[in-house]
């Protein structure tokens, strides 16, 4: 093809790639477009793996490793969680960890319990993970993680002792609550708090 | 310079110096007077506040303006705790004018009980990523480059619940502030780093040692939420999150993340520990602990307080509205039996306080003191009794109001002026 020819096909898609560009920006706001100010950096992949702690219902943010209840009963005396939480999560000054009220008893009249009626395992692991043990936030591996989750669902009758947790089968547990609780709706802009509610 | 004109310099050099002597000795002669005056009062000088570097780098109020913080809910956990360690703090509204919170009286509460973190805003950096083409970090600097606004919003935690046990209204009301914020706006951020059309949350994430975090939809994300590093003129306070915090405009306090270091765009709904807070058996209730109602309270006369007699008072208070700007303020100084339109004071911004006022010739008769409002998107607060009707509960006098509390308050005048706690 010589260069003239080159020319007027370029030219001729022009004429067609613009109106289309433009159509689907205008349709789509959300398109890719370069930024305005360019003020900032590009966090490294490395950086945004280790600051990505929200872990989601689909557990996609899991990092590798395992464990299990018993391993977790290891952790639970040697990093003293024992020592505010309690022998098996009663009995100390921090929050109970393990209910006290029969198998028959619904999970709404349990006790508010983070590890018994969460609606997912995923916030268990996360939030020992981001907030455990106290003035040690942070320090736990992804190992012990995983071993206490599991530990304290199992103390709560949600999964077997010899249960093996880890990013595959931690988002699958299935919890207590089910799906008996209330789902966020859509939030619209400048409405009421509650679709037909005055107040 | 020759000779003459150096001796002239000279003379003019003594002469300044025996002034300023004359005006350091003159100086010290008045606060001596100052601190022996006959009788103290407008008629005479009053003794003088010694200056020092404190007062003269950042000013110090009168010792006689004694309002400070307390604890909520009184008797409630301490800040600071044995750990030195902050919970929730409540502001004294009884003394408040105007509609902004001072920043060392802004209520304060954290995730769980948390550590203030001492933060080097050289260190800090604020991350934008997930859902999005180009993921983003900036210094507190580079965040500060970025076209910025101004707004006055205010901010009210769920926990803040009026009971009949309580008896000021810094203990029924005093976990809602009003500060102005300038930052940059979520969405120029947002639309810099490329919003991917598959976002319909995000998550807010804090640097404290809990590094709470709370999921927030993206169209209240792209509409006024705010990365707010400004407070009433100067950078927000430790206790307000420095060096940035979020502001998510009429949404509970927990929302409005401190010590902000990560945005993350995501899917759906993350069910972060602040969520798991939030979790309620029904769609109805949990949707009640997002938005704020309207909301007022009457500030002056509050409980505790002590009208000297019959006669003129100036009715005063707040009122504020998370969906939208506060339209009408009504009082009562019946019980309930008639109400009255409120002057504002200042012009009604969206999801800020509105201070109002009702001019009220006090009778000296026993009586209760109410106030009401309605927002400019529709919604009225209402007594505890209308809103017990609306959720076909039966109305008991500890009716728990669902979601964070916006029922009326009634303030009970006594014939000997003593105000007290209408749910008493």
């Amino acid at each position: 093809m010589g260069s003239r020819e080159m020319r007027k096909v370029s030219s001729r898609l022009n004429v067609v790639t613009i109106p289309l560009l433009l159509g689907s920006l205008i349709g789509s706001p959300a398109i890719a477009q370069s930024p305005t100010y360019g003020v900032g950096r590009t966090p490294t992949a490395e950086e945004l793996r280790r600051m990505d702690i929200a872990i989601g219902p689909t557990g996609e943010e899991l990092p590798p490793g395992s464990g299990t209840a018993k391993e977790g009963a290891v952790v639970y005396v040697q990093k003293a969680c024992i020592g505010c939480h309690g022998v098996a999560g009663i009995g100390g000054a921090a929050p109970v960890l393990r209910s006290e009220r029969g198998a028959d008893v619904p999970v709404w009249q349990k006790e508010r319990i983070l590890p018994l009626r969460s609606p997912y395992a995923t916030t268990v692991w996360d939030f020992i993970n981001r907030g455990m043990p106290l003035g040690l936030e942070g320090t736990l591996t992804p190992n012990e993680v995983y071993s206490l989750t599991a530990y304290l669902l199992f103390l709560n009758n949600v999964i077997p002792e010899d249960q093996v947790l880890d990013k595959e089968s931690l988002p699958k547990v299935a919890m207590p609550i089910g799906d008996e609780f209330g789902k966020p709706h859509e939030f619209r802009l400048n409405a009421p708090r509650l679709k037909g509610y005055p107040y | 310079m020759d000779s003459k004109n150096s001796r002239r310099q000279l003379l003019k050099l003594g002469a300044a110096l025996a002034g300023g002597m004359t005006v350091a000795l003159r100086g010290k002669a008045q606060a001596q007077e100052h601190n022996h005056p006959a009788t103290p009062g407008p008629e005479n000088a009053s003794p003088m506040i010694h200056g020092s570097k404190e007062q003269i780098e950042y000013g110090q109020r009168s010792k006689y303006v004694t309002s400070v913080r307390i604890a909520h809910p009184v008797g409630g956990r301490a800040s600071p705790d044995v750990f030195g360690k902050t919970f929730h703090i409540a502001t004294p509204l009884q003394d408040s004018v105007g509609v902004i919170t001072p920043s060392s009286l802004h209520y304060v509460a954290t995730t769980r009980g948390s550590y203030l973190p001492e933060i080097d805003p050289q260190q800090h950096t604020l991350t934008i990523h997930g859902l999005v083409d180009r993921p983003l970090t900036l210094t507190v600097d580079e965040l500060k480059r970025f076209p910025s606004v101004t707004r006055l919003h205010f901010i009210e935690c769920a926990g803040n619940r009026h009971t009949g046990q309580q008896k000021t209204v810094q203990e029924t009301h005093g976990m809602t502030s009003c500060s102005e914020w300038t930052g940059v706006l979520l969405s120029t951020l947002l639309k810099e780093c490329g919003l991917k059309s598959s976002a319909k949350w995000f998550v807010a994430e804090g640097a404290e040692e809990v590094k709470g975090a709370s999921s927030i939809p993206i169209a209240k994300g792209m509409d006024d939420c705010l990365i707010a590093y400004g407070q009433n003129g100067e950078p927000l306070r430790p206790q307000q999150g420095f060096p940035v915090r979020m502001m998510v405009p009429g949404f509970e306090g927990i929302y409005h993340t401190k010590w902000l270091r990560r945005v993350k765009l995501v899917d759906r709904f993350y069910m972060n520990y602040n969520e798991f807070g939030h979790l309620r058996p029904e769609d109805k209730e949990l949707a009640l602990g997002e938005q704020i109602g309207p909301k007022s309270v009457i500030t002056y006369p509050s409980g505790s307080q002590q009208l000297p007699g019959p006669g003129f008072y100036e009715i005063s208070g707040l009122a504020w509205s998370g969906g939208g700007a506060v339209k009408t303020v009504e009082v009562s100084t019946d019980g309930g039996k008639k109400w009255n339109r409120a002057e504002f004071k200042n012009t009604p911004q969206r999801m800020a306080h509105v201070r109002f006022a009702y001019e009220w010739r006090w009778d000296g008769t026993e009586t209760e003191i109410l106030s009401r409002c309605t927002d400019d998107i529709g919604q009225r607060q209402a007594m505890r009794e209308e809103i017990a009707n609306w959720w076909n509960v039966p109305f008991e006098r500890n009716y728990r109001v669902p979601g964070l509390d916006n029922s009326v308050m009634p303030w009970k005048i006594s014939r000997d002026g003593s105000v007290t706690n209408g749910l008493a």
